[in-house]
């Protein structure tokens, strides 16, 4: 689950770490409102207006403006909110922009220059612990600085028996250079900032950019939080931030029904018990000569309930041509499943695209008799192979 | 010879009285397998499936010599189960639970080190040796005994790897099921590893999927160590980056994590990589040169 830059900030703040202040807001009015309580609270005279969605790049497809006094602000976010905005992350349709956050300037002129900075902590999959890794290349693209000057990151290990220390802290801010009271505020911003992220179970937390203001001061320009949806059990006031208008809303009604769906831009909908084998079918559907349209598991019962479930959310999406059924029969019998599929056909009634269904394991030919008896358009297979062929018959 | 389990592996349930626990404890003793009881705290004395019920896995490991342990406790609760059942000196572990706290694993990982335990898993579908044990949830009847041994991040998909070389005249010694979680306890490289040592697999079909390393670790070690065929299969060559495709670990964050990637890198060490899953069975024997 993912959480706004806003949500972030507030958990960033909780424990500590300056951030650049800021207040949300859903409409220009309420905009005005946000920004007069700000410049009440900050002494603040201009204005930064950031679209909040689920997505990086949005300075870059005009999501976040600056407003230079009160007066620009409610023309500012009307451009802003309502707007569909495209970033690099977002995909070729945008994302729709509900909500602003109206962020104090915080790069006011002083006694030196601003400086942006990297810091990200995320779990290293191959030594199974957490790292943080910082750079002086602030607010850029951190994987082109990791793939061009990967010399220019600064990792460090976090062992799990002993947490983030002092030392660690110490190494990273001298590594990016800084001293005096930046120097001090970088090492409590980066021991909180790890506080942070161990306390709500993240799977990363990123600071990008970290600014050094004029002034010397450290804070937290922008943030952004990935939670670890197997922990989210154990934290209802984070779970309770979710916002659903962020995410797909077929994969929402998906979530309802419990099924694993992840919508993609295809052309033959699949449906699979077990996440590697569904994986798996994508990849047979594009040898093929398809796309896939989804990423579907419907776990180990595949039954009538759950197959039609699944029937319906694949066949919301208009681009499907066509849909491969696959699955394999291990504790769940083959027989069984056929006929869950016969039924949940029968009881959607038209269906207007050719669907294959390929059952293998046990009681795999019990299983095609009954989907080739039902007198369904559904053509049945049982080798993996023979249902890539006749994935390829029917897109023909 | 096996790997990891056989018929005188001394298996224990963790969640034995549970309903995941009892279908598949009731499965394995079926197949064979030498379950010598379970644990549920707070039921010990009672009798499971004609099975004594410990309180404690120290209890079952003193009074029933358990080597081996599965797991089938709620994800909640399986960082605690495994660490228990390392403390009472279970020399295999085997966790089927899927849905644990990465931050659970990261402790269960460093409290693991320097102990005599192995853990398979989590979040896989355990370890079955062909004929002779199973200690996991695969289904038994697709099985042949021969001369096969497979590693694999995925459950259905392992069952179609099998399927396949059943169908093609190819028995399995060991399938090893290591898990589609971020941080596991056996990696691709160590599963690889039991199998190139084992003097009765020939061969070794190596299933993964995208996100993480291992693939390429193992690949590179076979290319150096490597004295038996490899057939190789990744999964998600068309999902997309940045989405996570069902299990915890599926996820595409940088290049490397992407199946083209891995795939190059396996072909580069030496290993017969398929491009469709269909082909698994195909190409062992032709590795084989069958």
């Amino acid at each position: 689950m993912n959480l706004h830059e806003y949500q972030s900030k507030n958990i960033l703040k909780k424990y500590g770490v300056r951030i650049q202040e800021g207040l949300v807001a859903e409409s220009p009015e309420k905009a005005l409102e946000a920004a007069k309580a700000l410049s009440a609270q900050t002494g603040t005279k201009w204005f930064v207006i950031k679209a909040q969605i689920h997505a990086g790049g949005r300075g870059k497809g005009g999501g976040v403006k600056l407003a230079k006094g009160i007066d620009e602000v409610v023309p500012t976010a009307e451009k802003i909110i309502g707007m569909q905005l495209i970033t690099p992350q977002t995909g070729a349709e945008g994302k729709k922009v509900h909500t602003v956050l109206i962020a104090e300037d915080v790069y006011y002129p002083g006694e030196s220059e601003p400086k942006e900075y990297y810091v990200s902590i995320l779990l290293d999959r191959s030594t199974g612990k957490n790292v943080l890794i910082a750079s002086a290349e602030g607010g850029m693209d951190i994987e082109e600085v990791a793939e061009h000057h990967p010399e220019k990151l600064i990792k460090e290990i976090i062992e799990p028996s002993v947490g983030f220390q002092d030392f660690q802290a110490r190494k990273v801010a001298f590594a990016l250079g800084l001293e005096g009271n930046a120097f001090k505020e970088m090492i409590t911003f980066l021991k909180n900032l790890y506080r942070a992220y161990n306390d709500i179970d993240a799977s990363l937390f990123e600071i990008n950019p970290v600014l050094k203001t004029s002034d010397n001061k450290i804070i937290a320009v922008d943030a952004k939080v990935d939670l670890d949806d197997n922990a989210l059990y154990r934290h209802k006031d984070l779970e309770e931030m979710r916002d659903i208008r962020e995410e797909d809303p077929f994969e929402v009604e998906a979530k309802a029904s419990d099924l694993n769906y992840v919508k993609l831009d295809g052309n033959v909908g699949c449906m699979v018990n077990g996440a590697g084998l569904a994986m798996a079918t994508m990849d047979i559907i594009k040898i093929s000569g398809g796309e896939p349209a989804n990423f579907l598991d419907v776990g180990g019962g595949a039954n009538a309930k759950t197959v039609e479930a699944g029937f319906r959310i694949i066949l919301k999406d208009s681009n499907v041509k066509a849909i491969l059924i696959n699955i394999f029969g291990g504790i769940v019998r083959c027989d069984r499943v056929a006929t869950g599929i016969v039924e949940a056909y029968k009881k959607i009634g038209n269906i207007p695209v050719p669907i294959i269904v390929r059952l293998q394991g046990t009681n795999a030919e019990e299983g095609a008799k009954i989907i080739n008896e039902s007198g369904l358009k559904v053509f049945s297979a049982i080798l993996l192979k023979e249902a890539a062929e006749r994935v390829k018959e029917v897109l023909k | 010879m096996s790997v990891l389990i056989n018929k005188d592996s001394r298996i224990i349930v963790q969640g034995f009285t549970g309903t995941e626990g009892t279908f598949h404890a009731g499965q394995m003793i079926e197949y064979g397998s030498n379950v010598v009881g379970g644990v549920t705290p707070g039921k010990g004395g009672q009798t499971h499936l004609d099975r004594p019920v410990f309180n404690s896995v120290s209890d079952a490991v003193k009074k029933a010599q358990a080597n081996v342990s599965i797991i089938f406790v709620p994800p909640a609760f399986a960082a605690d189960a495994i660490m228990e059942a390392t403390d009472a000196g279970i020399e295999l572990i085997v966790c089927i639970t899927e849905g644990i706290p990465t931050k659970d694993m990261i402790n269960v990982k460093e409290y693991l080190k320097g102990k005599k335990s192995r853990l398979i898993g989590p979040n896989c579908p355990g370890v079955m040796t062909a004929g002779e044990c199973k200690v996991g949830i695969m289904p038994a009847f697709i099985f042949s005994k021969g001369t096969i041994g497979i590693v694999s991040k995925s459950g259905t998909l392992t069952y179609e790897a099998v399927d396949q070389l059943t169908k093609a005249g190819l028995g399995q010694t060991t399938a090893i099921g290591i898990g589609g979680d971020p941080i596991i306890g056996t990696t691709t490289k160590e599963a690889v590893e039991l199998l190139m040592a084992d003097p009765e697999t020939e061969g070794i079909i190596m299933i993964g999927e995208i996100g993480g390393g291992m693939e390429a670790e193992a690949a590179r070690w076979i290319k150096e160590h490597g004295t038996k065929p490899v057939v190789g299969f990744i999964a998600g060559q068309t999902a997309p980056k940045g989405r996570r495709m069902g299990h915890a670990g599926a996820i595409v964050g940088g290049k490397d994590d992407t199946a083209a990637a891995k795939m190059q890198i396996m072909r580069e060490c030496g290993i017969h990589v398929v491009e469709s899953p269909a082909d698994l069975g195909v190409t062992m024997l032709k590795a084989l040169g069958r």
